[in-house]
């Protein structure tokens, strides 16, 4: 890549250096790009990118490991924290992060979910909420909303027949090993801002091994929804988070 | 084979404990596991002994799911580690030990079998060969498969396991069976720190300035790129023939030959010595890697003169590669319980002399003496 710089200009923005030069292969307007540079942001700030591990799903994110600069285990599918589990307890002075979907994280990885949280791991888990299964097409996902149309629930997501989305993360707020759990998501700057903060205090949290930090994000899938980025975020706000609303779910003493 | 050096003293133990002190000596970093008889003893035995091995993680999961996926995990990060169980928590490791396979991580998986299918029995049985040597889960990959026979080589073959799995890079497997694990018998423990380890660089323990990231990961989305994968997993699996170990006992002047592992080679050993009292000359072929699978010793055997019995606690699994070894050239014959029956030495003898009649009768006693 050529750049031309003036040496007389002050560099006020740029890209974290445990991002790599990769091309995004997520689709125009999806959240996890800038997740993942949240994320990535964070952990150069905080310079611990030589101590952290992280652990990739299956799903639109299973190739996080290529644009994050740090050592990183991909998952099979739902097994995210059970390999960050496995990699934080022979490493435990290290950083350990999973970063998971929704299908992924509260559909399949359920059972591994609740009891990695139970256990009190001392990990971040990462839990991007797009209500769908945006790498295979578009399904309905655990998260999917009442009457949500998707490529397995033509006519709506019917609760009488499937079930109610599911509200996985404030089931996670009531195991004594859940240390911090809040939901953010990344569609302004301010809601960026914020996301930035929880990563940060998750990080912190974890050096001091006070247990499990979870940050859900709630996001949009513009291919999975069929709509345009902006739609996207719009029916996001309208529909998402009323059901899903943002803030701190728990939060230990020492934050408030 | 590896020289372990052992304790002069023998002790007596349970087949099941002496895998999981035999772990300890081995240095294991990270166990594990999930509660299934009957192999349950492994997980109690690691758990009363972590005071003394706080550096030792020894965890019990939620499930053989999760097993097996933090074993993934801590071999990813460079640990020695191990998970057992038994025949159903096996099926249900399958998926990840594909990827361990896929993802070329050493570790040790050990499975004490039970009967069946389905939820079975809690008896011993070796249904579970063909799960063990061909793969087991999707995909082509294959498991180093070790099947001691003796609760002595259940200790010894933890640090073999070890041993192979790092040096090649894959899972290792001791297939043994819910007998060997119960049974109590004279061992003479391997001594700690026997079992060096290699310093790795693949590891994800952190991605220091001066080095590339490193990913374990087993996605390869191009089909020319999971080709190359493909054919490096067969090539090791070629290169590790060499590692190929089998027991024979009288063959030279045998005229039945029975191939058999684990538990059945013992009561085999049985038979072989009573049949000799009768005049049949019996010997006995004990592999002991089940993969890689002896077949060129097999084949080495065969010929029109002699006769093969397989005895196996299943319907028929291994006598498959025993008749792939001998490849027509002599007739092979089997003999199973299953269900968590055990074949007595007595109804092995009857298949024996079933077998030295037909010889008779058809002119074809080698008289190899």
């Amino acid at each position: 890549m050529s750049t031309t710089v003036n040496e007389t200009m002050e560099i006020v923005y740029e890209k974290p250096k445990t991002l790599t030069e990769s091309p995004t292969h997520y689709c125009p307007g999806c959240g996890h790009g800038v997740v993942h540079r949240v994320l990535m942001e964070v952990i150069d700030e905080m310079g611990i990118g030589e101590q952290t591990v992280g652990i990739a799903p299956v799903g639109c994110s299973v190739f996080a490991y290529n644009y994050m600069n740090v050592d990183m285990q991909g998952a099979a599918h739902g097994r995210a924290s059970a390999v960050a589990t496995g990699v934080r307890r022979v490493l435990p002075d290290k950083y350990v992060f999973s970063y998971q979907g929704d299908g992924d994280l509260a559909a399949i990885g359920t059972g591994e979910t609740i009891h990695t949280v139970n256990r009190g791991e001392n990990i971040l888990m990462v839990f991007v909420n797009n209500g769908i299964y945006g790498m295979t097409g578009g399904q309905m996902a655990p998260t999917s909303l009442c009457g949500m149309v998707t490529s397995t629930t033509p006519y709506g997501r019917d609760a009488s027949f499937i079930g109610h989305p599911l509200k996985i993360t404030e089931m996670i707020a009531q195991l004594p090993g859940a240390y911090y759990v809040a939901r953010h998501a990344v569609h302004t700057p301010a809601a960026v801002r914020k996301l930035k903060k929880a990563f940060k205090a998750s990080f912190e949290f974890q050096k001091e091994k006070k247990g499990t930090c979870f940050i859900e994000v709630v996001t949009n899938c513009p291919s999975g929804w069929k709509k345009t980025p902006l739609e996207a975020n719009e029916w996001m706000e309208k529909n998402m988070f009323p059901y899903y609303p943002l803030g701190d779910i728990k939060v230990p003493a020492a934050m408030k | 084979m590896s020289t372990i050096q052992h304790d002069e003293h023998p002790k007596l133990m349970k087949g099941n404990e002496a895998l999981a002190e035999a772990s300890l000596r081995a240095g294991l970093q990270a166990y594990f596991g999930y509660p299934i008889t009957p192999q349950s003893e492994i997980l109690e035995y690691l758990t009363e002994q972590a005071p003394k091995h706080k550096d030792v993680v020894i965890l019990q999961a939620e499930s053989e799911i999760a097993s097996i996926n933090m074993v993934y995990g801590a071999a990813g990060a460079g640990a020695r580690t191990m998970t057992t169980s038994s025949s159903p928590g096996i099926s249900l490791m399958q998926e990840g030990i594909s990827y361990i396979a896929a993802s070329e991580l050493p570790c040790l998986i050990a499975n004490v079998q039970r009967g069946g299918p389905g939820l079975g029995t809690i008896q011993p049985a070796q249904g579970d060969y063909f799960q063990a040597t061909k793969g087991g889960g999707h995909g082509d990959y294959h498991l180093i498969v070790l099947a001691p026979s003796s609760v002595q080589e259940m200790a010894d073959f933890v640090f073999e396991g070890f041993r192979l799995a790092e040096e090649y890079r894959m899972p290792a497997m001791i297939l043994t069976d819910g007998a060997l694990g119960q049974m109590m018998e004279k061992v003479c423990l391997p001594k700690y720190g026997s079992l060096p380890k290699k310093e790795a660089n693949w590891t994800t323990t952190g991605k220091l300035e001066s080095r590339e990231r490193n990913f374990i990961t087993s996605l390869h989305m191009e089909s020319e790129k999971m080709e190359l994968v493909n054919l490096h997993l067969q090539d090791k699996y070629r290169k590790l023939k060499q590692e190929v170990r089998c027991e024979l006992i009288n063959t030279k002047d045998a005229d039945i030959l029975l191939v058999a592992y684990g538990l059945s080679a013992r009561i085999c050993g049985k038979a072989m010595e009573i049949a000799r009292g009768k005049g049949i000359n019996v010997g006995v072929i004990r592999p002991i890697t089940l993969y890689p699978f002896p077949y060129e010793i097999i084949a080495s055997f065969a010929d029109s003169m002699r006769m093969f019995l397989t005895v196996e606690m299943n319907a028929g699994q291994m006598v498959e590669d025993v008749r792939l070894a001998v490849n027509g050239k002599s007739s092979v014959y089997f003999k199973g319980r299953m269900g968590g029956m055990i074949p007595t030495p007595e109804e092995i003898i009857l298949e024996i002399e079933a077998l030295a009649e037909k010889q008779r009768t058809m002119g074809q006693s080698a008289g190899y003496l």
